[in-house]
C-alpha cells in the first residue's frame, strides 16, 4: 500500500490477524528445521513399525499394536511439546527474538499463544497421521472414549509446554537442547512405550499419558484416576513454575 | 508535548543501582544520543522506555504514556532496535520483514524497507546465512517498517563497516527530516556528532553532562589553542577567541605556514567527563 495525501488514518492491525501471522510463522520456520521434523515424527515411526509389528520388545497382552500405537502418539506429543519446543526456545531466547517480538505489537502474551497453538496445530497434524499409519497396519482404536483421551493429551501438552519454556528459561541454549534430548531418551526408555515398565512408571507424564491412551482407545475403557492425577499434577507444577520463571532474554 | 519525559528515573537490579536517578526530555522530531561507558546503564534506561523492564523508581512518560503499563497500540508508535538481537533464524529477509510488517497498521512496503537499509542484493537470502553487520541491518529494517513516531536505537551500528555506517546515518537524518523522533546510544562519538540535536552523557547510571555536541560539557567555551612555527621556534598559546592574537601575528608578518587552531574534539571533552566521574 502506498502512502498517499488521502490515506485514511491507519486502524490499528487487529490481534487476530497478528496471531495468524505468527503462528502460519512459527509452522514455517518448525518446517524449515529438518532435524525437528525427523525428530517429532521419524522416531515414533520408528518405534511404532519397529515394536508394532516385530517381537523386538516384550509387551503386556497379545495385541502388540494395542499396546504400541497409542505410546507411540504420546511419545509424538512429548517430543513437539517439550523436546522441540524446549530447544527452539532456548535458542530464540539467547538470539533475542524473544525480546524483540515480546517489544512488539505482537506482545509477549500475543507470543506466548501463538507459539501454544503452532504446538497444538502441529501435534494434531502429527497424531493424525501416525493414527493413520497405525490404522494401516492394523491397529483397531475404539472411539467410543476420544473426548477423555483429547483432554489427557491437552494435559500433557500442557505439562510439556511448561516444563519446554521452564528449561529454556533457566538454561543455556545448548545446555537445554542436550537436556530435553536427555529427558526424551530416558522417557523413551523408562516411559512405557515399547516395552513394559513397572506399575510406579506412571509418575512419569509419558507413562501416565500412554496408559491413559491405551485405555481410552485401545480398550475403549475409561482413563484410570492415577493418570489424571500424575498428568494434572505435571501441568499444573509445570505451567506455574514456567509462569514464576519465565525469562526472554 | 515532549515525546520523552523522564523524572527521577531509577532502577536496580540485586541490590546494584544501574541507573540512580536520570531526568531526561526529548522533544518531538529531535534527535537524541545517549553516550556512556559500558555498564553505565545506557541500556537499561531505554529498555525501559521501551516497555521491556519495569522501572524500580521515578516517573516516565513515553508518547504520552507509561512505558511499564502501555499497551499494543502504544508498541504500533514505537520501534525498537535492540542490542542484542542476534537472530539466525530460517526465514529470508523478505520473508521476515514482511512478517513483522503484518504487526503494524500502516507499514512500510517491505521492499522499500530493505532497500532503505541497503539489503536489497541479500533480500531472497536466509538471516542465518548474512554477516554480523548485515543481521543488524536486518534488525534496523524491523525497527522501522511499522513506520513508528519513535525510534529507540541501541548501538545500531556496532559490526558495520565505514561504508554501511554512512549509509546509515544517510537512513537516521533521512528519518528525523521525516518527524522521527529518535533515541540513539553508541559508543562511537562521530556517530553521535554527526547525528544528534542534542547529547547526555551517562557514567555510573547518572547524567554527568547534557547538550548539543558543539557545547556539551562546556566544550563551545574551552577556547583554541594556537600553534605556529615561526623561525625555528614552537608557539602556542591558549586563547579564548583567537581572532585578536591571528590579527597581531599578521599585522607582524609572522610566517603561518604551519599555523592550527585546534578546539576540544567531542572525543576530549568525553573522555574528560567520564574520567572525572570514575
Amino acid at each position: 500500500m502506498s502512502t498517499g495525501t488521502f490515506t485514511p488514518a491507519p486502524a490499528r492491525a487487529p490481534m487476530r490477524a497478528i496471531l495468524r501471522s505468527q503462528i502460519r510463522m512459527e509452522l514455517v520456520l518448525t518446517a524449515r528445521r529438518g532435524e525437528a521434523v525427523v525428530l517429532a515424527m521419524g522416531v515414533p515411526l520408528l518405534v511404532l513399525l519397529g515394536a508394532g509389528l516385530t517381537d523386538v520388545t516384550t509387551v503386556p497382552g497379545d495385541d502388540r499394536l494395542a499396546f504400541v500405537v497409542p505410546g507411540v502418539l504420546a511419545l509424538t506429543v512429548m517430543s513437539t511439546a517439550f523436546t522441540g519446543q524446549a530447544i527452539t526456545t532456548g535458542y530464540e531466547r539467547s538470539y533475542g527474538v524473544l525480546k524483540r517480538l515480546g517489544a512488539s505489537p505482537l506482545t509477549r502474551p500475543g507470543l506466548l499463544l501463538a507459539k501454544t497453538a503452532a504446538v497444538l496445530a502441529l501435534i494434531v497434524v502429527q497424531l493424525l497421521v501416525l493414527a493413520g499409519v497405525g490404522a494401516a497396519v492394523g491397529w483397531r482404536p475404539d472411539a467410543g472414549q476420544l473426548l477423555p483421551a483429547l483432554g489427557v493429551t491437552v494435559l500433557a501438552t500442557a505439562a510439556y509446554s511448561g516444563l519446554a519454556l521452564l528449561l529454556a528459561s533457566v538454561l543455556k541454549p545448548e545446555t537445554t537442547t542436550g537436556a530435553a534430548t536427555l529427558i526424551y531418551v530416558l522417557m523413551l526408555a523408562a516411559g512405557g512405550i515399547m516395552f513394559t515398565t513397572p506399575d510406579v512408571a506412571v509418575v512419569l507424564p509419558l507413562a501416565a499419558h500412554a496408559e491413559a491412551l491405551r485405555a481410552t482407545l485401545s480398550h475403549g475403557t475409561g482413563v484410570p484416576a492415577a493418570d489424571w492425577l500424575s498428568l494434572a499434577a505435571w501441568a499444573v507444577v509445570c505451567v506455574t513454575a514456567a509462569v514464576k520463571k519465565m525469562r526472554w532474554e | 508535548m515532549n515525546a520523552i519525559e523522564v523524572r527521577g528515573l531509577r532502577k536496580t537490579y540485586r541490590g546494584h543501582d544501574a541507573v540512580r536517578g536520570i531526568d531526561l526530555s526529548v522533544a518531538r522530531g529531535e534527535v537524541f544520543a545517549l553516550l556512556g561507558p559500558n555498564g553505565a546503564g545506557k541500556t537499561t534506561t531505554v529498555e525501559i522506555l521501551e516497555g521491556h523492564r519495569p522501572r524500580s523508581g521515578g516517573e516516565a512518560q513515553v508518547l504520552g504514556e507509561d512505558p511499564g503499563t502501555a499497551g499494543r497500540v502504544w508498541r504500533s508508535r514505537i520501534g525498537v532496535v535492540l542490542q542484542d538481537a542476534d537472530d539466525a533464524a530460517d526465514l529470508t529477509v523478505t520473508e521476515m520483514v514482511r512478517h513483522v510488517a503484518g504487526f503494524y497498521p500502516d507499514p512500510r512496503p517491505a521492499a522499500e524497507v530493505i532497500d532503505l537499509v541497503g539489503l536489497t542484493e541479500k533480500s531472497t537470502s536466509k538471516i542465518r546465512a548474512l554477516s554480523g553487520g548485515q543481521r543488524r541491518r536486518v534488525d534496523v529494517a524491523l525497527g522501522i517498517v511499522g513506520r513508528p513516531e519513535l525510534l529507540f536505537l541501541d548501538e545500531p551500528t556496532t559490526g558495520f563497516d565505514p561504508a554501511a555506517r554512512r549509509q546509515f546515518w544517510d537512513l537516521i537524518r533521512a528519518l528525523a527530516t521525516d518527524g522521527t523522533t529518535i533515541l540513539l546510544t553508541t559508543h562511537y562519538l562521530e556517530e553521535a556528532e554527526a547525528l544528534a540535536d542534542r547529547l547526555a552523557v551517562l557514567s555510573e547510571g547518572v547524567i554527568v553532562a547534557e547538550g548539543t555536541p558543539a557545547t556539551l560539557g562546556g566544550r563551545s567555551a574551552a577556547g583554541a589553542k594556537v600553534s605556529w612555527r615561526d623561525g625555528g621556534v614552537q608557539h602556542t598559546e591558549q586563547v579564548a577567541d583567537p581572532t585578536e592574537l591571528l590579527r597581531k601575528l599578521i599585522a607582524a608578518d609572522t610566517d603561518l605556514t604551519t599555523l592550527t587552531i585546534t578546539r576540544p574534539t567531542l572525543e576530549d571533552t568525553y573522555l574528560a567527563l567520564i574520567g572525572d566521574h570514575r
